[in-house]
């Protein structure tokens, strides 16, 4: 990974200065992952590396945070098995456990 | 909708036809509907033959355009909340059956549950009605319209009802031009008075507002059209305050629909949370499993109201070349092809109809719908 | 003639009891409706500041959770003096029982009429707990914007974030959303994006603005106007220059390639109308995408109440309002992006406008923000125009591409309802289609959807739920 030699934050926790409380564990389909104290739930996965954290309707695409403010809705996950939950504006509590939400996230009301 | 419908069968009849429109393709009261095509909520009376024989007719439009206009013959179940409650309904259905409908009593939660698993328990039971279909009304009217080959002039108001010198129909005035027709029908729905006034007659059409909340999308939670018994008595009622009943139902692209209620406040766009109370509280009653669910939005529309609750449907004697085809308050899309197809009929002099024409006691359904038995300032609030 | 209390006494909360309605209910505690709710609880008023949020601030001032022991949150904004500033008033007012601060109140609907509004409000963070409904003599509407997106085939692979919405997960959560992030779209947001993605450790091999940046030397009145957004804008730019990030105008993202997540785009020259240019494509490896085309106001409530919206130069609709921020309904005041597009700055200026106005002040005060308001808005209306999609664009459509994410309507599925189906607006086009009938309302179709079906409407889509809300909560007394 090439970086700017003239910069000196190397990552947004510097830039800000931020020394977090400890962090917490949170799982996705069981995976444990950490998280730091007032990340939302999107924020810990993209920390992760984690990008998707839903499959669509119709076509069954990977999706996962896009607008990044609750607009779009696009970031909607399963928390504690509670489906379509804004992962982008949830904080993360330790222990969470998010699973990759397939299409309504209802399929088990189907008659 | 019903404008569509009668572009359809006039078209089909051999007329050609252009279609004029304010507005865009379902831009009144079909953009605002569920697409309900109901008999299980109408008593026996022309009402309920139109919408028999509209059944017919839209199985053989779903043949004629399949998927496309989303037609789902799901039926429909009604139930009852109180043993009381259920002895009516029966009673109903016993003179709906004897009229031709077909419907079955069911008995009990067990049986209920057996038809729609997310129901409450303890419903003492209801009637189930095969016959009760749906479509997405803005996709049928659009595929109708399509398959009519009729011009289509949207965007673009009536300003004018042209009349001859002997007081007949000769075309409209519209913002760009005249349009030279012997006949127009006014399908104009909830704003259907405007356009008989511009042609010098009247036609006291009301609007009735109605409340849908639209459900984030679900996999199938509802199978059929789910409604207390109570809806059929506000149906019926001419009341102006507010009634809602709950109505729900499934749909293809996924989300529940919720109706219904029915309140005469005029052209009001306002959000009603009132309203919006009922309709979740009474939907929540009926099926618990949808009190966690999101709303996602909510739209109104304006039901075209006649005060016997009777559409307005054929020549209209009071002005030659005039043809009415409105005031078909929550049934529109529904009664449409049957009305598209009373109306072909009416302009070609009884030749139209992909089915061999009108049934028997089409002639005493054509009395029942005469546009003017409201004479000349009748009604008009 | 008295303007705003400069000091920091705060005056002593009134008796009230709690169900006594509010002088004045804020929607938004952005920095519009933070500068409001400081200001008109300063001049005496009795104020309920709502907010979807856990925090004030915003979009522009989104900063981090305590938990995040951010200790330098300013690195991350331009101009969080104005901010921090207000925040302090506010707590003091909070501490007096002059303000309440109703934090993770997502504002579903307004009803009632002047005098007697009642604000309705899901609660938590999704919004999916309680219900509350706060009653208001007086209301201000300080309901921000959201991000303008375009499609094009790809953007909705995993990896392609909004540009704002990169910029408001690092302002809040300290994180990105790749290491090599290529920032494309228009408008000047991309810029500050940019420089703050580089600022956090990424590194940005492009950035790609579809307009150009001429269209603002064309009014140098308006920008001598204002030294103040020169300023930002030399921000800006000395950052892109400290991160050496290459700039290209009349340039755009036309594909996204990768599999399950974002593995490099396709770039094209775009002519004056924003149609690619054949034979200049180039392949950028990257892992994110960060993209957006502007602000477009957020009208609910507003509409929902009958507040009349106008057609801005850049073909999105804002509230109207006049030049003491009142709309066009009775008893309803508007600030900030909801108005129009124009930046924190103006936002900040219009706040107290609005509350000087609902407290009944005037005099020098106001004509001086006025003045200052206006010279903004020059500026805004500049940009918007200088930034403004042109129609070129949907040349970069496939017939398969995505239009509306959320019902996975193509734009093959629009073309053909505006083509053989006589759609010849959004609204009919949804209709036929389904495209924005999804869970965001057509707030990220909407432009796409509306360009397609042959330019924004003389009116604003009409959402009367400005969220979604449980029927549990509907159903709530």
């Amino acid at each position: 990974m090439s970086r700017n030699p003239r910069d000196t934050s190397r990552t947004p926790l510097d830039l800000a200065h931020a020394t977090p409380d400890p962090a917490f564990e949170i799982t996705l389909d069981g995976r444990p992952l950490p998280a730091l104290p007032g990340q939302s739930v999107a924020a810990a996965l993209w920390a992760a590396g984690i990008l998707s954290w839903r499959t669509t309707r119709r076509d069954g695409r990977p999706r996962g945070a896009f607008c990044g403010i609750g607009s779009c809705y696009d970031c909607l996950a399963t928390v504690n098995s509670r489906p379509n939950q804004r992962a982008c504006l949830v904080p993360a509590r330790p222990g969470d456990a998010v699973t990759t939400q397939e299409g309504t996230g209802r399929a088990d009301l189907a008659v | 909708m019903v404008g569509a419908a009668c572009a359809f069968y006039a078209a089909r009849s051999g007329l050609s036809v252009v279609v004029v429109d304010r507005g865009p393709v379902a831009g009144g009261t079909t953009g605002a509907g569920e697409g309900n095509l109901l008999v299980s909520d109408k008593e026996p009376g022309p009402e309920l033959d139109l919408a028999l024989l509209s059944t017919r007719l839209w199985r053989e439009l779903a043949e004629e355009f399949p998927e496309r206009i989303e037609y789902e013959p799901k039926g429909g179940l009604v139930v009852a909340t109180t043993g009381h409650g259920l002895d009516a309904l029966r009673t109903f259905a016993t003179t709906q059956r004897e009229a031709g409908v077909t419907c079955q009593d069911i008995e009990g939660a067990d049986a209920l549950h057996d038809l729609e698993p997310h129901l409450a328990p303890g419903l003492p039971g209801g009637v189930h009605y095969p016959q009760d279909a749906q479509v997405q009304p803005a996709l049928a009217a659009a595929h109708l319209l399509r398959a009519s080959g009729a011009e289509l002039r949207l965007g673009e108001e009536v300003t004018a009802v042209l009349r001859g010198p002997d007081g007949a129909v000769r075309g409209v005035r519209t913002p760009r031009g005249d349009l030279l027709a012997p006949a127009v029908v006014n399908a104009a729905g909830t704003w259907g008075g405007q356009i008989a006034a511009l042609a010098g007659t009247e036609l006291p059409v009301l609007p009735r507002r109605g409340f849908v909340l639209v459900t984030e999308p679900l996999p199938r939670v509802v199978r059929r059209k789910v409604y207390a018994a109570d809806y059929v008595a506000d149906v019926a009622s001419g009341s102006a305050a507010l009634q809602t009943s709950a109505v729900v139902e499934g749909t293809a692209a996924g989300p529940v629909l919720i109706g219904a209620s029915r309140e005469r406040v005029g052209f009001d766009r306002s959000l009603s949370v009132e309203v919006l109370r009922r309709l979740a509280r009474q939907a929540g009653e009926l099926f618990p499993v949808l009190k966690g669910v999101r709303v996602m939005r909510t739209y109104h529309g304006f039901r075209p109201y006649l005060p016997d609750h009777l559409p307005a449907i054929g020549a209209d004697a009071r002005v030659p070349g005039l043809f009415q085809a409105c005031g078909h308050e929550g049934a529109g899309v529904g009664l449409a092809p049957a009305t598209g197809l009373f109306v072909a009929n009416a302009l070609t002099g009884g030749t139209a109809g992909p089915s061999g024409g009108l049934p028997v006691g089409a002639p005493t359904l054509a009395e029942a719908f005469r546009p003017e038995r409201f004479g000349v300032g009748a009604g008009v609030v | 003639m008295p303007t705003l209390p400069s000091d920091d006494t705060v005056p002593a909360a009134p008796d009230a009891c709690d169900d006594a309605p509010y002088d004045l209910a804020v929607v938004g505690a952005g920095p519009a409706g933070l500068a409001a709710a400081v200001a008109a609880g300063r001049l005496g008023l009795r104020v309920a500041l709502l907010d979807s949020a856990a925090r004030t601030g915003g979009q522009f001032y989104r900063h981090p959770a305590p938990g995040l022991g951010a200790r330098r949150p300013e690195a991350l904004h331009h101009a969080w003096q104005a901010y921090a500033d207000r925040a302090a008033r506010l707590e003091a007012l909070v501490a007096a029982g002059r303000v309440d601060h109703l934090a993770e109140h997502h504002v579903w609907a307004v009803t009632g009429a002047a005098g007697e509004w009642s604000v309705h409000a899901a609660l938590g963070p999704d919004g999916a707990d309680q219900r509350r409904t706060v009653r208001a003599a007086k209301l201000l509407l300080a309901t921000g914007a959201y991000e303008r997106q375009l499609p094009f085939p790809g953007w909705t692979l995993p990896g392609v974030v909004g540009a704002g919405g990169a910029q408001a997960m690092l302002k809040a959560g300290l994180v990105l959303p790749g290491q090599r992030v290529v920032v494309a779209g228009s408008g000047p947001l991309l810029l500050a994006v940019a420089g703050s993605l580089a600022a956090a450790g990424a590194e940005i091999p492009a950035v790609l603005e579809a307009s150009g940046y001429v269209g603002y030397t064309r009014r140098p009145a308006t920008l001598a106007a204002n030294p103040g957004k020169l300023a930002e804008g030399a921000v800006h730019a000395a950052a892109l220059l400290r991160h050496r990030i290459p700039v290209r105008t009349r340039s755009a993202v036309t594909e996204v390639h990768g599999k399950d997540r974002v593995e490099a785009v396709t770039v094209m020259r775009l002519d004056r109308d924003w149609r690619p240019v054949p034979g200049t494509e180039r392949r950028i490896p990257c892992n994110a995408l960060a993209v957006g085309h502007g602000l477009v106001p957020q009208l609910e409530p507003a509409t929902g109440i009958g507040c009349a919206t106008r057609l801005t130069p850049d073909g999105t609709h804002a509230l109207v309002v006049d030049d003491r921020q009142r709309t066009t309904v009775t008893g309803v005041w508007s600030a900030g992006e909801s108005g129009g597009v124009g930046g924190a700055e103006l936002a900040l200026l219009e706040g107290e406008l609005a509350a000087l106005d609902i407290a009944g002040r005037d005099g020098r005060g106001r004509t001086s923000r006025a003045r200052r308001r206006d010279r903004l808005r020059g500026f805004a209306d500049a940009m918007a125009v200088a930034h403004a999609p042109r129609p070129g664009w949907t040349a970069w459509l496939d017939d398969d591409t995505d239009v509306c994410r959320c019902e996975e309507v193509t734009a093959g599925q629009v073309r053909e309802a505006v083509a053989e189906l006589g759609a010849r607006d959004a609204r009919t086009v949804k209709l036929l289609t389904r495209a924005g009938m999804g869970w965001c309302q057509g707030r990220m179709c909407g432009a796409a959807v509306a360009c397609l079906a042959g330019g924004a409407g003389d009116t604003a889509s009409r959402r009367p739920l400005a969220c979604p809300v449980t029927l549990e909560q509907l159903a709530e007394d």
